[in-house]
């Protein structure tokens, strides 16, 4: 069964886990039942109209889903996905 | 409040110095703390993918972060959070910094690198529950 790794900032909606394990054959099914499973998830990952928030990257195993065949990637068993939110700043001055 | 392991504060403000006149960027492993509190025992080094303006951008590859993540747990350590440098430029966190935040409940450590050579080193928790609503507060650094 695929697992999802949870980032610490989001664990509070998930009761703490650090791993959900889902039953999925893609992605977007895999996605779906982690929120399906912790609703409150919903809004960190989705903009209100249902896509995925631009900061949030979502891996299968070593590749962004992106790069892949996004939601409709398909998952095998003991693939990891990872929800990552992007880590990136800098000064304003010039 | 933060605390840092030596060996990982002087590895993060060294970092500023390599990598200096660009802003350098990494990772900060460790553990959460009952009281709300966050440990760093291992400051792991990070490339900045913004080539394009490294004197005062960062970015650490979303790749880098699943394998560094990876890697903590299987040691039992966990990221806490991040750092990154300020050539020439106040240890201060920028709106810059603030809008490409999201990890709620880690700690964002700076430091200022003025000619080369690390000065002040400020941490900051991002607090909040929700984009609209984040904040950096101010935290103490312990290093020991």
């Amino acid at each position: 069964m695929p697992q999802i790794q949870i980032p610490s900032p989001l664990r509070q909606y998930t009761g703490k886990q650090a791993t959900v394990n889902v039953p999925a054959k893609t992605v977007g099914d895999a996605l779906a039942g982690l929120v399906a499973q912790h609703p409150d998830l919903r809004r960190h990952l989705y903009t209100d109209d249902g896509k995925l928030r631009a900061f949030v990257n979502v891996y299968v195993n070593d590749e962004d889903m992106r790069y892949l065949e996004k939601e409709a990637t398909a998952l095998n068993d003991g693939d990891t996905i990872s929800i990552v939110p992007s880590i990136a700043g800098g000064n304003s001055g010039h | 409040m933060l605390k840092v392991s030596k060996p990982a504060y002087a590895a993060l403000r060294q970092h500023g110095e390599t990598t200096y006149p660009h802003e350098c960027c990494g990772v900060l492993l460790g553990r959460f703390e009952d009281d709300g509190s966050r440990t760093a025992t291992r400051a792991e080094p990070c490339g900045n993918t913004r080539d394009d303006s490294p004197h005062n951008r960062y970015n650490i590859d979303p790749k880098e972060l699943v394998r560094i993540q990876r890697e903590g747990r299987e040691r039992g350590e966990d990221i806490v959070g991040f750092y990154h440098s300020h050539p020439d430029h106040p240890a201060q966190w920028s709106s810059t910094d603030l809008a490409d935040a999201h990890w709620f409940g880690c700690s964002y450590v700076i430091t200022s690198v003025e000619k080369g050579k690390a000065a002040v080193t400020n941490s900051f928790e991002l607090a909040g529950m929700e984009e609209p609503d984040k904040k950096f507060l101010d935290e103490r650094i312990e290093v020991a």
